[in-house]
This record gives structure tokens, sequence and C-alpha cells, in this order.
């Protein structure tokens, strides 16, 4: 099953080498990461999907917490949570295509960030499938570069059934 | 008033209580070193090798329950040290290892005895350090003494560039820390320990199985005071070897590939398993699904990444093993009245006495000496009163299965990492802190040849500890696998070609014993121990003997080979 943790680190050197190096030491799996500073200074925040039975996500999480550079970690699959990614794709875009491809952009909400004779980079935001349906719907016209952030979430402040 | 990087250093191992430091001098820790002479009331022990400083220092460790501590070089001296960090950390053994740094504009210029070795021990220290600022410097070194002996313990790495070494600032002592990311659980859940408790009363057939945790925690009295109480057979793995007296009536052995008999059987036909500062190796495990398959766990650890790792758990208890056996026993006696009778478990004793005596720890006897019996006989000679270090192989498992361990800390052994080379320098350490103790260090022939050379620093500190070298003049633990598992196929495992130990010893300062016939053992063995200066003693012992019970690798622990 797919999970998605927050943890929240120390931010000093070498912190992220000790996320990456705990997922590949000891065989987990990391999907995407994503790493920023918080509001506190001296804080930062990843966020990293992975996938794992039950107990293997356990382990990871507990083996996240025995790090002395984490302060907290959450996993969101137990609650209710917003997740997001952005993606910068650069699709071909030439002619008769033009009109389609910002039909479609129109559409999944994206924007246009840059354009050229022959190609369109549009920003798109979403959870996940959304960007994974984007991907597939603009592959016909051609993709020529795509860049993902990976997701970042947040718990949601109404918990419903809870 | 201002004092160098040098001089903070030593100024706060002051503080931390170090008396001992184990440590190699080079180019980049030359200023500590210039700085070493004017404390006198640190000893600084000069090893051969810099991955014998981490070994004596783990054994100073373990022996004593304090932090051992080492200094070496940058670069190759750093490296060096690795095994020795791996070691102490599969074992969580508290140690602080210090290593000199380039100076810090040159760090990542790939300048002269140049290495990361904070990112080459990020895997196996607890944590670590590299120092850039001098101003945070003796913060820090607060830092990871307290990483290493709080909590699960462990080895914490501090890395010193030689610019810091060399820069003054004003000395700060932080008498507190606060890390707001390391809180360690040692208090238990009230509940669980409830729920622990409801497990003894339901149980027919409960064994305790302790491990190197419950001696790290200093736990033994609670231990054995909880099994007195209810009556509880013990098993121990390796590492829990001592806590528990083998004296004891209660006791069944070691379990796992080497365990007794009766406590591989005890553990497969237990209802209630209680495994305390254990954290269920491959090696005692067996094969997993097999293990323990009719009992409920209740597992106490101070590391809830122990707990559901290898094994399932029915009644997890995140805590320090003293306070979580001292809150269960107290639970108990308070739940014992007219009308709840105490726990008994008579039967289930009756049983285990019987496994024990049908089949208890033999060998067959020869004319030629055999390993177990060196092992026996130097167990009569020092009266079980010894502090005794392990090499790693056959030797290890013959040292564990017949020396009768009584008092925690008289085993130093590379459990986990299985390190062979430690035993030696572990012995060195428990010696230092142990200078009126018999301290043997029983050996293989392979292994005693991994870090011989401090044969020369046992010499230079006049420290009497005695090499008991099991001499088969094989590999042997390896040999035996290939005997039972790779149809005699003795690829690389004759180690007929050695040096004359005897000589060898000699040649260091040392004396040299060599025992080849079975009516010197006793005689010759009590004269080595009884000399106040280093010894080897070279007993040439059956060459194909092999380790009994055992637990092929991947089947169940109740599937042994048996004499």
């Amino acid at each position: 099953m797919r999970h998605v943790l927050s943890v929240l680190v120390e931010n000093e050197p070498g912190v992220l080498s000790r996320v990456a190096g705990l997922f590949s030491g000891r065989g987990f799996n990391i999907e995407s990461l994503n790493v920023a500073p918080t509001l506190e200074e001296g804080v930062s925040h990843m966020t990293i999907t992975t996938r794992g039975d039950e107990q293997i996500v356990e382990q990871i999480v507990k083996q996240l917490h025995k790090l002395v550079t984490v302060i907290k970690v959450m996993d969101f699959s137990d609650v209710a949570a917003v997740e997001r990614e952005m993606m910068l794709l650069k699709v071909q875009a030439e002619g008769s295509m033009r009109g389609e491809i910002l039909r479609m952009v129109e559409i999944f909400r994206c924007k246009v960030v840059d354009v050229s004779f022959s190609e369109m980079t549009i920003e798109a935001t979403g959870n996940a499938e959304k960007i994974q349906a984007i991907i597939s719907l603009f592959q016909r016209f051609g993709i020529k570069e795509v860049a993902r952030t990976g997701s970042v979430a947040m718990r949601r402040s109404m918990q419903l059934d809870t | 008033m201002e004092l160098t990087g040098a001089q903070i250093l030593l100024e706060s191992l002051k503080r931390e209580g170090v008396d001992v430091l184990f440590g190699y001098p080079g180019g980049a820790v030359i200023d500590i070193y210039d700085e070493i002479p004017r404390h006198s009331d640190l000893k600084h022990i000069l090893v051969r090798h810099e991955q014998a400083a981490v070994h004596a220092a783990d054994g100073y460790a373990r022996a004593t329950g304090k932090v051992g501590v080492c200094l070496v070089t940058s670069g190759p001296g750093a490296t060096n040290t690795v095994t020795g960090i791996a070691t102490a950390y599969c074992d969580s053994i508290p140690v602080v290892i210090f290593t000199g740094q380039v100076p810090t504009r040159l760090i990542g210029n790939d300048a002269f005895q140049e290495v990361d070795i904070v990112g080459i021990t990020r895997p196996c220290t607890k944590h670590n350090f590299l120092v850039k600022d001098i101003r945070t410097l003796a913060k820090t070194i607060r830092q990871a003494f307290f990483l290493a002996r709080s909590g699960r313990p462990g080895p914490v790495l501090v890395d010193l560039p030689k610019d810091v070494m060399i820069s003054k600032t004003e000395f700060v002592w932080p008498e507190d820390i606060v890390m707001r990311s390391y809180n360690p659980t040692y208090k238990p859940n009230v509940n669980q320990l409830r729920r622990s408790v409801d497990e003894f009363f339901k149980a027919k057939r409960p064994v305790l199985l302790v491990g190197g945790g419950l001696i790290m925690s200093n736990a033994a009295r609670s231990l054995t005071d909880l099994a007195h109480e209810l009556r509880i057979p013990v098993v121990s793995t390796l590492m829990g070897l001592g806590a528990f007296p083998a004296t004891d009536d209660l006791w069944l052995g070691m379990v796992g590939m080497h365990g007794t008999y009766a406590a591989n059987m005890a553990i497969n036909h237990a209802d209630l398993l209680i495994a305390v500062g254990a954290r269920f190796d491959d090696r005692v495990t067996g094969k997993v699904s097999d293990f323990a398959r009719h009992a409920r766990i209740v597992h106490i650890d101070i590391d809830p990444t122990s707990i559901r790792k290898n094994v399932n758990v029915d009644v997890p208890v995140v805590a320090d093993c003293r306070l979580a056996l001292d809150g269960i026993a107290d639970i108990y006696k308070s739940r014992i009245s007219s009308t709840t009778p105490a726990v008994d478990y008579s039967e289930w004793l009756q049983t285990l006495a019987e496994w024990k005596q049908s089949k208890p720890l033999c060998y067959q006897k020869s004319s030629n000496i055999k390993p177990q019996t060196v092992v026996e006989t130097l167990c009569r000679l020092v009266k079980g009163n010894a502090i005794i270090a392990t090499e790693v192989g056959q030797n290890q498992m013959w040292a564990a299965q017949f020396y009768t361990f009584t008092t925690p800390r008289t085993l130093l052994t590379s459990g986990g990492l299985g390190t062979m080379g430690y035993g030696f320098p572990a012995a060195i350490g428990a010696q230092l802190a142990f200078p009126d103790k018999i301290v043997v260090n029983i050996a293989g022939d392979g292994s005693i040849q991994m870090n011989i050379q401090e044969l020369a620093t046992a010499v230079e500190n006049r420290l009497p500890v005695k090499i008991l070298i099991l001499n088969n003049m094989h590999l042997g633990m390896v040999r035996q696998w290939q005997e039972l598992f790779y149809n005699h196929n003795y690829s690389s495992t004759n180690m007929e070609a050695q040096p004359d130990f005897v000589k060898l010893a000699e040649a260091y300062g040392a004396e040299g014993y060599r025992i080849t016939r079975s009516e010197d053992l006793e005689s010759e063995l009590a004269k080595a121990l009884a000399s106040p200066n280093t010894a080897i003693i070279d007993v040439h012992v059956e060459r194909e003997e092999n380790v009994y019970p055992m637990v092929p690798a991947g089947a169940a622990l109740d599937e042994m080979l048996l004499v």
C-alpha cells in the first residue's frame, strides 16, 4: 500500500543523507521525496511517499523516529490529509495542436508558463492521480520533458470520521 | 578563559569522567596529542592498529558499563575504526570515537589523509558529528556522550578538523542537554505492564528469554528476583549470558543455532515467551515462522524498532528493562490474594528438567585434547570468576556453552557483527578497567591472527591478559559448515601454515605456553593463569571437532543436530 509520510527534521548538513541512507540500507522503497524549510528556523519538512505492507511501514516510521535528527513523523494514511504535487511538462505544440492543448490546460486548471513556436511548458498541480491523468492525456501530443516535485501533504483541519 | 580546541576536548573528557583513552596519533590529531601529556589523570593507551582502539574501548565499556573512548587520526586512521564501530553498533555498546580531520578549508578537496568518515560511518553509528565551529565543540562532545550512553546505547563518532583543534574560544561546559528530537522512553506504560501480568496468570508454560539489553540496563538483579518469585525458567541469547546465573536450577541455557536442547525445546513448546532486551536475531530464532509457534509474546525493549521487526508481538513494552521488570513484579505481587493464588508452573518445570537431564551439553572424550574440556578446565581453575573475551567462530560457541557464566559483564563477545579479531583488544580494555581480575581471551588460531599485533600494547602496559588459543589449525566454524553442508569440501579453511605462537609471544616479550597432551592441560593452564604477565596458551585440540547442538541455518529450533 502507498503511504505518505510527513517528517520534520533538524535542518543540518547530512540529514537528507541520513534519511535516504536509512531507506536504501534497509531495503525500503522511496517513491518520492520532497524537502523544504518550514517557518521555524532550523527545521525542514520532508514528505516521503513509500510503499510497503503494514509491518514494513511501521518499521519505516519507527526507524525514521530513531534518527537523532528527526523531530516528528506522521503517517498520513491514518488521517485525512490534503496531498498535492506540482509538475512542469514540456509538450510539443505545433500549429493545429495548440488549440486542443489549450483546452486541456483549461480543463485541468493548468497554466501555460512558457511558449515557443513548437513547444509549450505547462504547470500543473494536483494529487498523484490527477498528475498521472494529465501525463497520459498529453502523451499523444508528444511530451518532451517532465519535472515533478513529488507529493507534499498536510493534515486536514477537520478530521470528520474521528 | 580561552582554550584551544584540543584543550577543550581534553577538558570535556575530564568532565565526562573519562580515565582511559585508546588511541593512535597522526598528523590531523597531533595538536591533541601535544596536549595529552599535560593531563596526568587521563591514561592514554597506544594501540598498534586503530581497529583495536575501538575494540578495546568497546571491551572497557562492556566490562564497566561506562562509555569507552578512542582517538585516531584522519583518513586511514579513521577508516580502520569502521569494523570496530560496526561491532559496537550491532551490540549497542556505548563508545565515543574521536577522529581527526583535515582543516575545514580543505574538506572536500581530496586532501592528504582526507576521508568523509562521517559519511562512511553514518549507517553504523548511533549518530555522528562533524565539528566545523569551535564554539559548538563542547556542546557536541557533551551530546556525543549523552547519546552514546542513553536510550539504546551505541557508538557515536565526532570528527575534528585540525583547524578547529588549534583555534581558541571561551570554554563553557553545558551542564544540561536538551535535544528536542531525542527522547528515549525509559518508563514503561502501566497498562502494558498490567497486560503482561495478565499473560503470566493465563500461561502454563512460560519462558523468560533475556538478551544483551538486560545487561546494558543493569537489570540482572530484577530478572533474578522475578524469575525466582514466579519460578519461571530462563534462557538467554549469546549477548545475555551472565545476566542470569548458569548455576541456578531455573536456567536452561543459551538458545539458538548452538543453544542447548532444553532451551530450544522450551522456546518451541512454550505458551508464553517474555523477551527482555533481546532482538530476535536470525541466529536466535532459526526459521522465524516456526519460532515459539505456540507462544504469546511479551517483548520488553527500549528501542521501539526492535519490536515487531522480526517476530510478531502480543504485548509490546517500550521501556528500560529494569524498570519494566520491577513494575511487572510489583503488579504481580499486588494481585496475589486469598482468591488469586500465585502462579504455579511446576509441571512445566518438571518437563524442562527431564529435557535438561536427557540431553545435556556433551561431547565425546578422546585421547586428543577436546576444546570443550579446555573451556571447562579454565572455568574450574578460575572458579567462574574471570572476565572472558572471545573471538568469533567455534571458540566463541564453546566458550558460551562450556563456561559457567554467573555474573553480568563477564562475557565480552561480538554477537551481532561476529567480528574475528575482537576478543584480544576487548580483553585489553577490560583488563585496564579491572587490573586485578583474571581476563582471558578464548581464541581460535584463525581469529587471534587478526589483531595479534596488540601483544605489544598488552606487554607495554604490563597487562596480564591471557590468550587461550583453541588451536585446531582450521577456520573451524567454516570447516564445520563445509563438513556438514558442503560435502566435506574444505575450501581455504586449513590453517596449518601458522606461526609458532610460543615464539611469537616471546618475540613480543610475553610468555608462551604450548599444551599438546591431555595430562598437561590442567597443570600448564594453571601455571599460565597464575603468571603476572601477558601470555599466550596455545592448546592443540582435536582438529575436526564440531559445535553441537546445531540448528542448520533456516531450520526450526527444535530441528537440532545433536552429538
